[in-house]
């Protein structure tokens, strides 16, 4: 076990340099100058210009400039943005919001999603069966800006349930509609996956075994029956969760969370190099970290794999 | 290409590979061997290709009696009509602008195929006519993303898949990292770079971080195909390796990638209509849906319509390639019935 995470996390290393180095060189080769976009249309001091430069570090090589970077990474100095704030602080600032935003999405996708799943992958063909399955389809086509402007139109605006963006997001109900919208696509995902699984399963020698040696339904069903159907699952909710977190910049553009999405989008239009890549290289970060743990839950979930 | 030279290249092969292998092995087995040789070898000319067609009018035969088939291919036929003779449907120019006359007026539900069909937006053009351009952009997008995505991806993971070794260590590694960018976010930052963005930078941006997904999977299916015995009758027989992978690799390994491309093509479209609403995809002179979805936006209360015929018709657009892409899945794949 102690062996397998440590080179897991080994393997680690050249995926986490790659995306970083990917990410910084697609921010940084980019045409457009950030430092003359500072002094907006008046007329740039040359010898100011090659001080800011200088400072930011952008007359270096890119390669080298890189290698300061990560230096400075491994000294928890994530570099200052051009508008002189410190990125770790706008990090500060954006992550808290974003992680309640993105965990209450994943609790509703876990929850309402593997509940649907099962269900239906119990009952298939039935009634609950079909309805679930065309909800999901029509979540799964309806793009997510489309569908967080009309909920935000109808719930919010004409049926005054929610308040229609969030203005505290430390309120937990102002974020209740961003949290569903951002859910309902890997919610879908998660419903689809969970009845396919539940639903080959339950064919499986085990589980006839399970029944003929007198178990309660409750027991074939939640222990021998969940273990195996939630591996392909877990799978998915593994990288969904750095998916939700990055991947908000269109829900929390619609409810103007002032989240990471957020953050990032504003970043990236405005050509802010430092954010753009502080933001990407803590995502990188989550994905890695979450796929890890889903290796680890194999082993928790089906007795069958072990790691040595 | 390899289809030509088949017919010339499998007897030699057969004369020159079995005695070699005849010589190490029992008569019993030599003959074993021989057999699958010939077998495979004439797989090569006829044989491949009838077994190949057959799994196609397997499957065929299959999506037939599917009405998702049906339902969701008479959609897209509508659809590719649309993209591809847009005066079809209307003779309206999209770009035709009167707002003095038609500033946000609703829909004319009884106007079948006329310029107020849909109702005007919030230029004074018309919803329909704007509706109907604006499928080229997104089923062009959506397509050649998929193409490109395919051949990309299907290189990278059969080369991964194949050769095994370091060069599976690298290209795997790479997938990681690609993969570590979301779909969504890798465009953006791609796409920022480009000031004069088309149809084909969108496609460009997309494939570059939409290609992972199809190269696992070919990797995956190359590896199990690899070991099995007709690869290893057709490499005693004296195939090359490109022969080994395009002629009898491929074909074999070509279900899950179809099913998971059909699939994704409907994602593709979504995300392309996602950056356009950003404000960081197509541009307004370009009528797409993304771009009229995104305008429209901040007049949902007083006239929905502009924004949800081009939504409509964008949701509908991606159904139909998912249900598509399942009923391929369900049609390639029996195990999944």
């Amino acid at each position: 076990m102690g062996r397998f995470v440590a080179r897991r996390l080994l393997q680690m290393i050249p995926v986490f340099i790659g995306t970083t180095l990917l990410i910084f060189l697609m921010v940084y080769s980019l045409p457009g100058d950030p430092v003359k976009a500072m002094f907006g249309s008046k007329a740039a001091d040359p010898a100011t210009v090659a001080k800011l430069r200088h400072d930011y570090g952008l007359d270096k090589p890119l390669i080298q400039q890189y290698w300061d970077y990560i230096s400075g990474l491994f000294q928890g100095d994530f570099g200052q943005s051009f508008t002189g704030r410190p990125v770790a602080d706008l990090m500060a600032d954006a992550f808290p919001v974003t992680i309640r935003l993105a965990l209450f999405a994943f609790a509703i996708e876990l929850v309402v999603g593997i509940g649907l799943g099962v269900l239906t992958g119990l009952r298939r063909g039935k009634f609950l069966d079909q309805v679930v399955l065309i909800f999901t389809l029509i979540v799964v086509s309806i793009p997510v800006f489309v569908l967080g402007n009309l909920a935000q139109f109808v719930i919010g605006v004409k049926w005054k349930l929610v308040t229609p963006t969030v203005r505290d997001s430390q309120d937990l109900s102002q974020l209740i509609l961003p949290a569903v919208v951002l859910a309902l696509l890997s919610l879908a995902y998660v419903t689809r996956l969970t009845r396919t699984t539940v639903a080959e399963n339950l064919r499986a020698d085990y589980i006839r075994t399970a029944v003929a040696k007198g178990l309660p339904r409750r027991r074939v069903v939640g222990v021998h029956l969940m273990r195996n159907s939630l591996i392909p699952v877990v799978t998915f909710l593994g990288t969904d969760l750095g998916m939700l977190m990055g991947g908000a910049i269109v829900t929390e553009g619609i409810f103007n969370v002032p989240g990471v999405g957020n953050t990032l989008y504003q970043a990236v239009i405005t050509s802010e190099g430092p954010t753009v890549v502080g933001v990407v290289t803590v995502l990188v970060l989550v994905y890695l970290v979450s796929s890890l743990v889903v290796d680890l839950l194999y082993a928790v979930l089906d007795p069958r794999i072990r790691y040595a | 290409m390899p289809d030509n030279k088949s017919p010339q290249v499998t007897p030699s092969s057969v004369a020159g590979a079995g005695p070699a292998v005849t010589g190490g092995l029992a008569d019993t087995a030599a003959a074993g061997v021989a057999v699958a040789a010939e077998l495979a070898a004439g797989t090569d000319k006829q044989t491949s290709t009838e077994k190949a067609r057959s799994l196609g009018q397997d499957a065929w035969r299959e999506l037939r009696r599917s009405w998702l088939f049906w339902a969701s291919g008479i959609l897209l036929v509508l659809l590719i009509l649309m993209a591809a003779w847009p005066t079809l449907f209307t003779d309206v120019d999209p770009r035709q602008a009167d707002l003095r006359n038609h500033y946000l007026t609703g829909p004319q539900w009884s106007h079948f195929f006329q310029a107020d069909w849909f109702g005007y937006n919030v230029q004074g053009q018309s919803v329909y006519a704007r509706t109907v351009h604006g499928a080229r952009a997104s089923i062009i997008v959506g397509v050649c993303v998929t193409l490109a995505v395919t051949l990309v991806g299907g290189i990278v993971g059969m080369l991964a898949g194949y050769f095994g070794g370091w060069l599976d260590t690298v290209l795997s590694r790479l997938t990681d990292v690609f993969f570590g960018i979301p779909l969504l976010l890798g465009g953006l930052v791609l796409l920022q770079a480009f000031t004069n963005r088309t149809i084909w930078t969108v496609t460009f941006a997309l494939t570059a971080f939409g290609w992972m997904q199809i190269a696992r999977v070919m990797r995956g299916a190359v590896i199990t195909q690899k070991e099995a015995d007709f690869v290893t009758a057709a490499r005693a027989l004296g195939a090359g390796t490109g022969r080994i992978l395009f002629r009898h690799i491929l074909p074999n390994v070509l279900g899950p990638v179809i099913v998971v491309a059909t699939i994704a093509l409907g994602g593709y479209i979504a995300t392309e209509a996602t950056l356009s609403y950003l404000g960081i995809g197509l541009k307004d002179p370009t009528v797409s849906w993304g771009v009229d979805i995104s305008a429209s936006q901040k007049d949902l209360r007083d006239g929905p319509h502009a924004l949800l015929m081009p939504a409509g018709f964008l949701s509908l657009t991606v159904l139909a390639f998912i249900l598509l892409g399942d009923a391929v899945r369900d049609a390639l794949d029996p195990k999944l019935r």
